[in-house]
């Protein structure tokens, strides 16, 4: 850091409180509404001070669910929520790392048209094909189960240029010694690709994550029973209720609840993710 | 222990270039044989070929009376160190050197007993849980070395394995590999673009140019009576100088000693000396002096003739026309701009053919 005199020092450190003021008030105030009671939140009376039913309103909200419209303890939901974004990101990583290891280390008939093909699908994400990615699913009986949820987004263009961007670096050395130590291609795959690619598969890991948690509109259509919704898709039917107030303080919680995993995750991940995206020495 | 015999190899890429023409070796059992050329002259290909890293197009490769072309290169017996080492980053020490022997199936007792027994004389023993990374660039040589020789193989082979290290450790791992060869008494095939190396190191020297091979033999031998031009510059620094005969002032000088044939002269720096007198059977030249190396023990004066002359064939490491290099002891040292004449013996001269090709014996 340059050593600035005093009085810029302070002014670039008030501003940059002034940054964190912004981004983080409305999370403040999620968990404020969190721990009030209903009725003061409908009134307008809201304190910007936390209230004293922070066990009550997590409680309800964990294991029992809102009286109103959907009535799924948020608790399934966030279990339904890991699920699928575990399976996502894992399955991404897992297809994903096979097929670059295909393209970049044999040789086989179509291997460019193949990986043109595999290319090309960066422009087709989920909303463009959602009608045929529908029918399928449906046609597959996979409607309200974890394969639906998770089967169709694992198929990755983006993670599968990713390893192959950093299979190209590995020096072809390494394959050549390796077939010199008698390692055949599933060993070679296993004994020194898979442990050199950890770092990006980490990376890889924490974007998934938070990208399977994060969907909505996948989920949405093709969960009907309460108890395969997602946490995302359970906010957004909570808020949505007919002749009775919105209960506020359980929406907050649930929204707060619903980023703790994300954050978690990117918390104990991030010193293996910031080497994954900068390492550059193998 | 095996001989490698290779039997007209050659080498066709999809595309139609032919990166080796037809290439005959013999090496024999325990000997250490050097590759030497240019760069993109087929000698790492070659190597490769033998490796079993490339595949043959033509012509046999045999190692220890088994023909190898057909066959995987972990199945060939050989073990080859890399230019940069190629060491499993993510392996300790002792994981990359015992990797081949536990692929193979080999008991880790027995694992154990060979890899301890390779770091001992590679000096490697308290590196042994290192990772790579945590090595000096002679280190990881030596880890490479360490993961050759555990194999206990029947040929060694070295892709230029000393050009990623610094000066003096490039010295010291020289005479250290030699010393290694000698005792193991492994044949060995190493493939170096380095003349210097291939001279200290070699049994047989494979002198290597566009995919060819252009000579074939002990090194001092080759030295002595370089079969071509390309050799001659090649082999020796500063290079040999090449001149053509076709000037009056040597045609002259050359007249009657056999050489009327010859195209092009070479004279090796040392083999000259500064002197005013004209020696009864040799050659003398005018020389303008145009810089000086003084090195300590020698220096070199670079002089350029009086006459223009024409270009000789275009060969790495060779000279611009009209200038010689001449190598004197290292307490003499003529002030630059002044006129010498420098002599060399009748028995000193090569004489080659017009085009380089072949040399003449007068």
């Amino acid at each position: 850091m340059v050593e600035e005199e005093g009085f810029r020092r302070y002014v670039a450190h008030i501003i940059l409180w002034i940054g964190i003021a912004i981004v983080a008030f409305p999370v403040y105030i999620a968990f404020v509404a969190s721990t009030q009671d209903n009725a003061l939140i409908a009134n307008g009376q809201m304190s910007l001070l936390p209230g004293g039913h922070f066990f009550e309103v997590y409680y309800q909200t964990i294991f029992v669910g809102t009286s109103g419209s959907t009535r799924e303890p948020v608790g399934n939901m966030m279990l339904n929520s890991l699920v699928m974004a575990l399976l996502i990101a894992v399955g991404k990583i897992a297809i994903s790392i096979i097929s670059a290891y295909a393209i970049v280390y044999f040789r086989f008939p179509f291997r460019m048209p193949i990986f043109w093909i595999i290319f090309i699908t960066l422009m087709l994400p989920v909303e463009v094909r959602i009608y045929p990615t529908y029918k399928i699913v449906a046609d597959l009986h996979m409607l309200d189960s974890y394969a639906g949820l998770s089967l169709p987004l694992i198929a990755s263009a983006t993670a599968t240029l990713l390893f192959r961007q950093f299979f190209m670096t590995v020096p072809d050395e390494l394959l050549e010694a390796s077939r010199i130590d008698g390692a055949g291609p599933l060993r070679f795959f296993w004994d020194t690709l898979l442990p050199l690619s950890r770092t990006n598969m980490a990376a890889l890991f924490v974007i998934l994550f938070i990208l399977g948690w994060n969907q909505y509109l996948w989920p949405l259509l093709i969960t009907t029973r309460d108890d395969m919704q997602t946490i995302q898709v359970g906010i957004r039917k909570m808020i949505t209720t007919t002749d009775a107030l919105t209960e506020w303080p359980i929406v907050m919680a649930t929204a707060v609840l619903a980023m703790l995993p994300p954050v978690f995750v990117v918390v104990v991940m991030q010193k293996l993710f910031v080497r994954g995206l900068v390492e550059t020495e193998k | 222990m095996a001989n490698v015999t290779l039997r007209n190899v050659r080498k066709t890429y999809p595309g139609g270039f032919e990166a080796i023409k037809g290439v005959n070796v013999d090496v024999g059992d325990g000997q250490f044989c050097v590759l030497v050329g240019p760069s993109g002259c087929g000698k790492s290909t070659l190597l490769r070929m033998v490796a079993g890293l490339e595949t043959v197009t033509g012509g046999e490769i045999d190692i220890g009376g088994r023909i190898v072309n057909q066959i995987e290169p972990a199945d060939r017996d050989i073990a080859m160190v890399f230019q940069n080492y190629a060491l499993y980053p993510h392996m300790s020490v002792f994981n990359n050197m015992a990797y081949g022997l536990r692929n193979r199936g080999m008991k880790e007792a027995e694992v154990k007993t060979r890899v301890d027994e390779a770091a001992r004389v590679l000096e490697l023993t308290s590196m042994l849980e290192r990772k790579p990374r945590q090595l000096s660039g002679g280190q990881r040589q030596r880890v490479a070395m360490g993961r050759a020789i555990v194999r206990q193989p029947k040929v060694f082979l070295f892709d230029e394995p000393l050009s990623n290290l610094d000066a003096k450790l490039r010295i010291a791992m020289r005479v250290e590999i030699r010393k290694l060869q000698r005792r193991l008494n492994t044949t060995s095939i190493y493939v170096t673009h380095d003349q210097l190396e291939a001279m200290t190191l070699a049994d047989v020297l494979v002198v290597m140019n566009g995919g060819q091979v252009e000579q074939i033999g002990n090194p001092l031998a080759i030295y002595e009576k370089p079969a071509t031009t390309f050799v001659a510059s090649f082999i020796g620094a500063p290079p040999m100088n090449l001149m053509s005969t076709r000037p009056e002032e040597i045609r002259s000088q050359l007249a009657g000693s056999g050489a009327a044939d010859a195209g092009i002269l070479g004279i090796r720096p040392e083999d000259f000396v500064i002197t005013d007198q004209t020696p009864a059977d040799g050659v003398v030249l005018p020389l303008t002096v145009e810089a000086i190396e003084r090195v300590g023990a020698e220096t070199f004066v670079y002089g350029t003739r009086a006459q223009e002359e024409q270009r000789i064939a275009a060969n790495p490491g060779e000279l611009p026309p009209g200038e010689v290099i001449v190598r004197i002891p290292g307490s003499e040292a003529p002030p630059i701009g002044q006129q010498i004449r420098v002599a060399a013996m009748r028995q000193k001269l090569h004489l080659f053919s017009g085009d380089g090709r072949a040399r003449i014996e007068a």
